[in-house]
């Protein structure tokens, strides 16, 4: 969009308030701005963010990348990779990382898959 | 590992051992302490600085103050990052010295494509790979070097691109201190999906916040790419406005944000009158958040004097308004790969401005309150406030992206059509981002948003990581650490190749790696710019450089001449088991002097001869009050300056004087060798020269060439009253004067 500086016209509601006011109203349009961003990725997830919940379960790189993917092919990212690793080890009575070593060599899936009831959301 | 010693290398093969069980002793960020109170340093009362360092190197001037090294109030950044980090820790030790406590590491390019973490330590282009192997090594090294300084460092990364969560995930259990993370970075410059980058971002902050972690924002980026920086002023606070605001959202404290803020332009620009009114508007605004202030570099070309003078500029603005963190910018970013010599004096130029500004605020403030500054100030509230109207109106912060709202450059509200746009169904990572399932549950702690930890109990609702026994915030002994993926492409192998300049006692330039042999030249060409662009380079071969690149050329005058300056690789290694080091000057105590001179009196004639009006390094050397020879208790007697040589002579024979100083700075065409070895004949002449001890001294004296032209001793620069007392007292009596 091509736009001369209309910044006179524009400014009139603005001009009889104190800049504490120009401040307030600065940050109450940043918050009505990024409200509805925070509140998207309070319930949404990504590779990353699934790979990061399973570093944080103490698996490495490379297994968390795998254990991740094969989460997106089987549909069942929606409900958290660490969750998949911790209901298998769970109901297995398996250790956490064997259970999650297990899925990263793609092993036990169907038994995971199962335990979420086929991966519907 | 042994602490340091300052006159020994740090052992980075030693460094590199057993890094599996090493763990970093804090995550969080940590700022200089002691601000607030004036600190007696030296000879001077300093009002604006923070705890000294236990050990340092001093400014090149601080020598002339008991090598005081007064330290700002503000944190000081320097990035190291030349694609090799075992290098970069021997830097990043001679950055410490020199007062650096925040040491950022820029990622090799195209890190922040990669879908995942990098492991083991591949050799990096531009930045060097972050990973695991590299983090924990750099960290262990600073560890050890913030014990040598006596202050803590903050280490740095980035936590941007399609891996932000894992890569904060990994900075929390690797002790790194500091981060940049921006959605909007990711969005704008890396083509990063908009949904995928903010979903992943809310998490890598939460991260962040729960390790303490200390975050920069990606704003800056805006000046450097549009088309005039300046007019991008009222978009910077809107980016500013609205990664701060997203990150308080996702747990952040504000004190722990920081913007990252770039003056926007540059001289020969009037910069202050443009920056300085933004830097008040953007510091009344995030009043409750820290300053990290940088130099601009949109405007830097490859001239390091250039580069300097607008970082002193820019460090003014910092001095007047404020900067917790107070970044620098290599002087040669302009031309290269940031060098060592260049984050030193970047980090340099900061103390050195800081020091020489303390205090400043106590005698000038700004005109806040009428005036051009004042009317500027609201303006750039208003234009913000209008713009985030703006985007409201069209929908919110996707669809102003989608609209070409960011990076334009017009003065917001005018347009020009320039704005990098995104598509909410475009860029990379994009179809990557899934909905949580209602059960949807991560056992973990610092998980941002929605997490069904309720369906396994109320100690998982309030632990999460209790489901697994605690995780690796809470047991680091489960981090998996891998140590090397590319058998060739890693440390050891690099460090196999530089192993003799290690083991062996040699020696040769270097500008970023050990042994690359970088040198440059700085010359002056009497052609014009083409010409001389091609000359220098034969000047280089002809010096015996392989890989010659011209780096820098400034035009003196169209035709009479032409600054150069080249780099070029030299290709030999230097003996030092041959090298010849001449010895250091040998000096008496005082009390061994005292006691000579108290014995046996001594008296002295001195002056500055021939046509020179230099006087201050002859006073330094006589003075008392300068540590000079009268400490000791010689007589001298001073001449003054621009001294006729046979006036010097006489005086020295009718006081029956036991030696002449004979002060010389003035060296065009030889004339201070010259002016010796008119004192040395004269004094033949008149039959004196066995009876006198003849010394002269000056900056460009060199002592071999001294004595060659007749008089006993040359003095150059650095030298000091002690030595020329040892000399003068040694030589009476070897003389047996």
């Amino acid at each position: 969009m091509e736009r001369q500086d209309d910044f006179e016209q524009r400014r009139k509601h603005l001009k009889d308030l104190t800049e504490k006011q120009l401040e307030e109203r600065f940050w109450e349009l940043c918050e009505k701005l990024m409200d509805p961003i925070v509140d998207m990725a309070a319930v949404h997830t990504s590779p990353s963010i699934e790979r990061s919940v399973l570093l944080r379960m103490g698996f490495s790189s490379i297994e968390s990348k795998a254990i991740v993917e094969k989460a997106i092919d089987k549909n069942l990212i929606h409900h958290g990779a660490g969750h998949l690793v911790y209901k298998l080890a769970r109901t297995k009575g398996m250790e956490i990382r064997e259970a999650g070593l297990k899925l990263a060599e793609n092993e036990l899936w169907e038994e995971t898959s199962s335990l979420f009831q086929g991966g519907a959301k | 590992m042994d602490k340091l010693k300052k006159n020994e290398k740090i052992n980075v093969p030693e460094i590199l051992k057993d890094l599996e069980n090493y763990r970093p002793r804090r995550r969080h960020w940590e700022w200089r302490k002691g601000q607030g109170e004036k600190r007696q340093i030296g000879k001077f009362e300093f009002y604006d600085t923070s705890e000294n360092l236990e050990q340092y190197e001093a400014l090149p001037g601080g020598h002339y103050f008991n090598n005081i090294a007064p330290q700002p109030t503000s944190t000081i950044t320097t990035e190291i990052a030349s694609g090799r980090f075992e290098d970069d820790i021997r830097r990043m030790r001679m950055a410490a010295w020199h007062g650096a406590d925040h040491l950022m590491v820029i990622r090799t390019a195209g890190q922040s494509h990669m879908d995942g973490l990098i492991e083991g330590t591949p050799q990096g282009i531009g930045g060097v790979p972050i990973s695991r192997k590299q983090l924990r090594a750099q960290r262990k090294a600073l560890d050890l070097i913030e014990d040598e300084v006596g202050r803590p460092i903050n280490y740095h990364s980035y936590v941007s691109g399609v891996a932000g969560p894992e890569i904060a995930v990994l900075f929390a259990e690797e002790g790194v201190n500091g981060a940049h993370q921006d959605p909007q970075y990711n969005v704008l410059y890396r083509n990063i999906n908009m949904v995928r980058s903010f979903v992943d971002a809310a998490v890598a902050k939460k991260v962040m916040a729960w390790a303490g972690i200390a975050q920069i924002d990606g704003a800056h980026n805006a000046n450097a790419t549009a088309r005039d920086a300046w007019k991008v002023m009222p978009e910077l606070m809107v980016q500013h406005g609205l990664n701060s605001m997203f990150s308080v959202k996702a747990g952040m404290k504000k004190e722990n944000i920081c913007l990252s803020t770039v003056p926007p332009t540059a001289p020969p620009a009037p910069c202050m009158r443009l920056d300085l009114p933004y830097a008040v508007a953007l510091r009344e605004v995030f009043s409750e958040y820290k300053m990290r202030a940088q130099q601009n570099t949109k405007y830097m070309g490859s001239s390091t004097r250039e580069a300097t003078v607008t970082h002193t500029l820019n460090l003014l603005i910092s001095k007047m308004t404020r900067a917790e963190i107070q970044s620098t910018i290599t002087p040669d970013e302009g031309r290269n790969v940031p060098w060592h010599i260049y984050n030193i004096e970047g980090t340099d130029t900061a103390n050195q401005a800081f020091a020489g500004m303390d205090g400043l605020t106590e005698m000038l403030e700004i005109k806040r309150d009428k005036g051009e500054l004042a009317d500027k100030v609201r303006e750039l509230k208003e234009r913000a406030v209008l713009y985030l109207e703006e985007m409201l109106e069209v929908g919110g912060y996707f669809n102003a992206v989608e609209q070409g709202f960011f990076v334009d450059s017009g003065y917001y509200p005018e347009r020009n059509d320039d704005a990098i746009v995104r598509h909410i169904d475009g860029g990379i990572g994009v179809g990557t981002v899934y909905d949580r399932a209602e059960d949807y549950m991560a056992p973990v702690t610092a998980h941002f948003g929605y997490n069904n930890l309720a369906q396994y109990g109320p100690e998982a609702e309030k632990d999460p990581s209790s489901l697994i026994g605690g995780g690796t915030f809470e047991k680091p002994e489960k981090i998996i650490f891998i140590d090397e993926l590319d058998e060739v492409d890693n440390v050891y192998t690099r460090m196999e190749e530089t192993k003799d300049f290690r083991e062996k006692n040699i020696v040769k330039p270097e500008m970023e790696w050990l042994g690359d042999g970088v040198v440059q030249t700085t010359m002056f060409l009497p052609t014009d710019e083409r010409t001389a662009y091609y000359a220098a380079i034969e000047v280089g071969k002809k010096m015996g450089l392989e890989e010659v690149e011209v780096i820098h050329t400034e035009v003196l005058q169209a035709a009479e001449g032409t600054r150069v300056e080249i780099k070029g690789k030299f290709q030999h290694v230097i003996d030092l088991d041959t090298l010849v080091v001449p010895p250091a000057p040998e000096v008496m105590t005082f009390e061994e002097l005292c006691a000579a001179v108290k014995a046996k009196p001594m008296k002295i004639v001195a002056a500055t001869v021939g046509q020179d009006e230099h006087s201050v390094g002859l006073r330094e050397v006589i003075d008392i009050k300068h540590g000079g020879i009268e400490k000791f208790g010689i007589e001298v007697h001073y001449l003054g300056t621009s001294c006729p040589i046979e006036k010097l002579v006489d005086a020295a024979i009718e006081l029956n004087a036991d030696g002449i100083l004979a002060s010389t700075i003035i060296s065009h065409d030889d004339v201070h060798y010259k002016n010796m070895k008119k004192i040395h004949d004269y004094a033949v002449e008149k039959g004196v020269r066995e009876k006198l001890i003849l010394c002269a001294g000056g900056t460009q004296v060199t002592p071999d060439i001294a004595r060659e032209n007749g008089v006993d001793q040359g003095f150059g620069r650095g030298s000091n009253g002690t030595q020329v007392a040892t000399f003068l007292v040694k030589n009476r009596e070897e003389r047996g004067l």
